[in-house]
């Protein structure tokens, strides 16, 4: 099922989007580059230098816009996430800003914040504020003789690229925009919660208040208007990027070029565009 | 992986299990249903003529209970009245899409195969005055008249339908076990070996629920349990109980000799949560109690009453171990929070919607349907035109 098939909040979703040049995007304009291409080989060889750029575009325009991506002439916004746990400082601003943003229920969660600690004796200790406190005062203090490492890493919906949720959903009500953003028809889901299964990361719940499945949207009703995610906005310490990582000049483009970058469980072979710098092994 | 003080589950774990016994009960009556049809079917197709005195009550029972598979679901659905979305704008790629058609296509054929088999008493039950005769009126679907050639007719069709429900049982069931095999995100269910292990638990319960279910009936009628039959029906359980537990302890022994990465919560699963309801009620109490059981009981040195006592308590130890294996699947698999360091704790609701004193409401309608069906159609009469 298209996007643009979709009751709900879609948009944008079939819009054209402005973009910069040299976005190869469409089939059409790959084919034209093809055609471009055979021509201006006569004319030297130059041209050929291009062509395994030419490829790696090409792959990187699948593995972003999917299958049934429309047609447009140049790049079309594809939407990412990085977190950089190595700024966060657990301070839980960004889960109260996304249950006030987002009506979410006591209890039941769209992001939070998991500290992972290391402790000389190798045990490694995780826990999470679920209280919906201010910063992390819930948390039992720690004791800096006995710790080798702690960190934060805040959680969210991975958006992934290849969506096991969507995959399962058996009515179509998990779909996913054109930017590339998952989100849930609550007019259509009829609760069944198996995307709540078949998701890896624990991100899906059944909403205790509309009873439908529910999850983050990376706030869609904010980033359709240029606006970011109310928890990017909200981290005092820029541990969360947003941003278009089609457009090569956004900042989360520059910080994915320039930063090494991991996932969550890739073994599954999601491909999450929620990104991460600073995971270890023990992330999951 | 390096040891780890404390346990840790993702919040959104820290409610509950999203599937409740609702879910359990759902594949537990689908595999009495599939169950059911096979023992028909072996009657039918394969010429196991030992078993005509229950070929008709099985198909009854595979129909009482497939009449109400659905409600579960129904139940468990946290928007029911957009239930039949899953017919009307059904998503191909989700295993849980084809559910709507498969089960139609199967309730219609068990009730079709069912009013062939019984029309010849249906013709004639119609054929008075009164309101008990306009039922079979109804049930004859207005064709009051059979010829010999009709009878022959009929014969082949329940020998197609026949045919033809044995892989809609296969599909209808193993389909079950696909919904939970398919989920790559859980350790505890992602195994190609789901659908076979459902469909063989499924044909297991179902001969058990019928040897329960014959023994009764015959005290109940005062009638002498036929010697031959459930012999036949003992030494099939026993078969087919082999045939599950071997798969079930397979795919258990392949995680243990792997030792994969999610291991060491899958062996705590097994020895720490599921501790009794899969090591004890499902592996010793309900498979290798039974095992030994059926085997002194379907030899033919042993005498009838024993077999019957043998059959009835075994019956029932397979049909506790099914559902012990439903639960260790379904809930057992929900158990294991996905951040895979720590255990989702789940607390049996009694009251509510999807609680266990409606699941057991749920689960007592089948057989008030079959009662009625045993009332209004002579399901124990043995049909001799059959073949
Ligand atoms: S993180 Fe889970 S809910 Fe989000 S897109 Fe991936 S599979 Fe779906
Ligand atoms: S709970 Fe809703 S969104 Fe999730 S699979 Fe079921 S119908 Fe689809």
């Amino acid at each position: 099922m298209s996007c643009c098939d979709k009751k709900g909040p879609k948009d944008a979703c079939c819009e054209t989007q402005t973009q910069p040049k040299g976005f190869m995007d469409t089939a059409e304009s790959r084919r034209e580059f093809i055609w471009d291409a055979v021509k201006n080989f006569t004319f030297g060889a130059m041209t050929l230098t291009a062509i395994p750029l030419f490829i790696e575009k090409a792959d990187a325009e699948e593995v972003h816009t999917g299958k049934d991506g429309k047609e447009v002439k140049g790049h079309t916004v594809l939407f990412g996430y990085l977190v950089d746990t190595t700024k966060c400082i657990g301070c839980g601003g960004c889960m109260l800003a996304c249950k006030k943003e987002n009506d979410v229920p006591d209890g039941q969660f769209r992001t939070w914040v998991e500290r992972y600690v290391y402790y000389k004796d190798g045990s490694v200790h995780v826990d999470v504020n679920t209280k919906g406190t201010f910063a992390f005062t819930e948390l039992p203090p720690l004791d800096a003789k006995e710790v080798d490492k702690a960190f934060f890493v805040p959680k969210l919906c991975n958006h992934c690229v290849d969506t096991p949720c969507i995959q399962v959903c058996p009515v179509g009500a998990s779909y996913k925009t054109k930017e590339g953003v998952v989100l849930v028809d609550y007019e259509q889901c009829i609760g069944c919660a198996y995307c709540v299964q078949a998701c890896p990361f624990g991100t899906r719940f059944i909403n205790t208040k509309t009873q439908t499945a529910d999850k983050c949207t990376w706030c869609y009703h904010r980033i359709e208007h240029g606006e970011k995610p109310a928890c990017v906005d909200v981290c005092p310490t820029g541990t969360r990027t947003f941003g278009d990582i089609n457009d090569p000049e956004s900042e989360i483009s520059k910080a994915l070029a320039t930063n090494r970058i991991d996932v969550l469980k890739s073994y599954l072979g999601t491909r999450p565009k929620t990104r991460y710098i600073g995971l270890t092994a023990e992330v999951v | 992986m390096m040891p780890h003080a404390g346990e840790f589950i993702f919040p959104n774990d820290m409610n509950g299990v999203a599937w409740t016994v609702m879910i359990v009960l759902y594949p537990y009556i689908t595999g009495l249903v599939a169950g059911a049809f096979v023992v028909a079917a072996l009657y039918h197709v394969f010429g196991r003529k030992e078993l005509a005195p229950v070929a008709r009550f099985a198909l009854a029972m595979s129909f009482s209970f497939c009449a109400f598979a659905t409600l579960p679901l129904l139940l468990h659905l946290h928007q029911p009245q957009r239930a039949f979305f899953i017919m009307f704008m059904p998503n191909f790629t989700s295993a849980m899409a084809g559910f709507g058609f498969i089960y139609s296509f199967y309730l219609t054929l068990l009730a079709v195969e069912i009013l062939l088999v019984f029309r010849s008493d249906i013709v004639e039950m119609a054929q008075g005055k009164g309101v008990r005769s306009l039922l079979y009126k109804v049930l004859s679907l207005g064709v009051l008249r059979e010829t010999a050639k009709s009878k022959q007719i009929d014969a082949k069709w329940i020998h197609a339908l026949s045919i033809v429900g044995i892989p809609g049982a296969c599909i209808l069931h193993g389909y079950v076990g696909f919904i939970f095999g398919g989920i790559k995100a859980n350790p505890w269910w992602s195994t190609a070996l789901m659908p076979v292990i459902f469909l063989s638990s499924a044909i297991v319960s179902g001969i058990a629920m019928l040897i329960v279910l014959y023994v009764l009936f015959s005290k109940l009628r005062g009638v002498r349990v036929d010697d031959e039959c459930l012999r036949s029906m003992m030494k099939t359980l026993w078969l087919f109980l082999i045939l599950a537990v071997t798969l079930e302890s397979l795919e258990l022994l392949n995680m243990a000799y792997e030792e994969g990465a999610e291991w060491h919560m899958l062996s705590r699963l097994v020895t720490e949560k599921l501790r009794f309801s899969f090591l004890y009620v499902q592996l010793i109490i309900g498979s290798s109690i039974p095992f030994v059981l059926l085997l002194i009981g379907w030899m033919k040195k042993t005498s009838p009453r024993i077999r019957v006592t043998l059959g009835t308590i075994s019956g029932l130890l397979v049909l506790v171990q099914v559902l012990a294996m439903r639960f260790n699947v379904v809930i057992g698999g929900q158990m294991l929070s996905k951040s895979f360091r720590g255990f989702v704790d789940y607390i049996p609701e009694w009251q509510g919607r999807e609680g266990i004193l409606v699941a057991m409401g749920v689960f007592t309608l089948p057989f008030i349907l079959l009662a009625a069906v045993s009332q209004i159609l002579p399901v124990w009469k043995i049909d001799a035109h059959d073949h």
